[in-house]
């Protein structure tokens, strides 16, 4: 360690850890509702736009990564058609789901 | 090497020229804007070949200096009390970025209320902020420091602030031997082999969410948590006790002049009783020196130069073995004292042989302070000595709580 040395980042998967781990709450694509996956060709997509931290791929439906993916709901908010359900962590490091969520 | 007789604020303006800056941010407010205002004008003639960028805030102007630092640039600014308040997050951010940047501060009191004479509670505040202050005493000293504070902080990859007391220096003319081009150049070459090195074909984001523990890059390269960080910064600050003193030497090597390092002193060798302050108050306590030395009382001053990194150890070593230390603060920690009573306190706690400590408060708000009442005061404290007293609260030096005029 420089005594000189910044705190930097380079843009590439993974530069701020598995963000995937700060997660109580993840998305489920349900492919019988997004449009996307209907139509079977690549449209809509607003879910990846949308991303926060860029881990979802486009596609019939698009697919989240969920090393990454965060949890913030986002994509289950901008789906204009509800295509995304957010459901609790059945396990988490800091809190336990309420009503035991199952995963 | 030609003498001219200019204000502190030129003498800054002036060492600002000599050191090649090349980008100039910064926003006009009492008393520092003179500074600005000589450098506008050679960038507009084309006398100092800089871009000098205006902006609407002080806030905007620090931004403007830690992205042109970021890119390698040498830059400079300037400012003052609320000014420097204003821009506050920011002279975090260029600190915690380890920028190299160059800040002059004309101190003055801090609003409300408002009040654009001098006293140092402005810089003193920004005491934690993770940047080198180095106080002035006059208008030479703000010439020779600024341009030495080049060196410092593009070696520590630090900044540093160089302060001089408001109107006092920053408006008053004095003889200042300026240096020539060629002189300074060979003191200080152009900023080298920036670390912040900005590359489009090796993009980065510089700054970014620094988590509370080391992990590992993308790259799979283990880079330091935020605490880790911030100890290489104090790190770098410790190391400038070091460098301070290096750097005002090469410059005596190269001008012919220094400073004294960290601290100086003045008939301290002989003397009971240190008289101690930072910047143009340290030259009145010289002919307070003169006073009480003729009526017999061996006393000398002790002159901080280096604020922060706090020189502990060289003040450890010139006060062993004296009585008393007498501090004169132009600033104050709300609900303690005097930062510079409170810091030498703490510096001395477990020394062999130190003094009693004995806090003044004195100038805030431009209050005028003359060098009779600073021998008063020195009387003052050394009777409370005699009387037995080891600690005592703050001396108000020229309070005048029922007013009335002078
Ligand atoms: S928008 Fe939020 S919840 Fe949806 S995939 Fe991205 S990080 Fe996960
Ligand atoms: S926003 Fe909804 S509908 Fe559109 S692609 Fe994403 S999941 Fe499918």
């Amino acid at each position: 360690m420089s005594a000189h040395e910044i705190s930097m980042s380079r843009p590439s998967v993974g530069e701020a850890g598995a963000t995937g781990d700060w997660r109580n709450e993840y998305p489920v694509v349900a492919a019988e509702t997004c449009v996307a996956a209907k139509q079977g060709k690549i449209t809509c997509q607003i879910c990846w736009a949308h991303c926060p931290d860029a881990c979802i791929a486009q596609g019939m439906p698009p697919v989240i990564d969920l090393t990454y993916c965060k949890g913030c709901g986002i994509c289950a908010e901008v789906c204009p058609h509800h295509a995304i359900e957010m459901r609790p962590e059945a396990a988490h490091g800091v809190c336990a789901p309420a009503e035991g969520g199952v995963k | 090497m030609t003498t001219k007789v200019i204000t502190g604020n030129e003498a800054a303006a002036t060492a600002a020229k000599l050191a090649r800056v090349q980008v100039i941010a910064a926003y006009p407010i009492t008393p520092q804007s003179p500074v600005v205002e000589t450098l506008s004008a050679w960038v507009e003639s084309g006398e100092l070949p800089a871009e000098f960028v205006t902006v609407e805030s002080e806030h905007s102007a620090l931004t403007v200096c830690i992205t042109a630092s970021t890119v390698g640039a040498r830059v400079f600014t300037a400012t003052s009390a609320n000014g420097l308040a204003y821009m506050n997050e920011q002279v975090w951010w260029a600190a915690g970025a380890r920028l190299p940047i160059v800040m002059c501060i004309a101190n003055r009191a801090m609003a409300a209320p408002w009040n654009v004479l001098n006293d140092q509670q402005d810089s003193m505040s920004e005491r934690d902020a993770g940047w080198i202050q180095l106080y002035c005493r006059d208008n030479q000293e703000i010439l020779d420091t600024t341009i030495q504070a080049y060196r410092i902080a593009e070696r520590l990859n630090v900044p540093v602030m160089v302060c001089y007391d408001g109107f006092l220096l920053s408006h008053t003319v004095m003889p200042v031997d300026v240096p020539s081009a060629e002189e300074i150049d060979a003191f200080l070459p152009p900023r080298t082999a920036p670390l912040q090195l900005v590359d489009a074909n090796d993009p980065r984001n510089i700054g970014p969410v620094t988590l509370a523990d080391p992990r590992a890059d993308a790259d799979g390269v283990v880079r330091p948590g935020y605490m880790e960080f911030r100890a290489l910064h104090h790190g770098a600050l410790l190391e400038a006790l070091d460098v301070i003193p290096e750097v005002d030497a090469e410059y005596g090597a190269a001008v012919g002049r220094s400073w004294g390092g960290l601290t100086w002193e003045y008939q301290l060798a002989d003397a009971d009783v240190a008289l101690v302050a930072a910047g143009s108050l340290t030259t009145q306590l010289t002919l307070a020196v003169e006073a009480l030395r003729a009526e017999g009382v061996k006393v000398g001053v002790l002159g901080i130069r280096a604020y922060r990194p706090f020189p502990a150890a060289e003040l450890r070593a010139r006060l062993a073995g004296k009585q008393l230390a007498v501090v004169f603060d132009k600033a104050l920690s709300y609900g303690y004292e005097g930062p510079i009573a409170g810091d030498l306190k703490a510096a001395l706690f477990t020394a062999e042989n130190s003094p009693v400590v004995f806090g003044c408060v004195c100038g805030i708000g431009g209050r005028d302070v003359s060098p009779e009442n600073l021998a008063d005061a020195a009387r003052r404290a050394i009777a409370d000595l005699d009387s037995g007293l080891r600690d005592r609260t703050p001396d108000w030096i020229n309070l005048r709580p029922e007013g009335g005029a002078r």
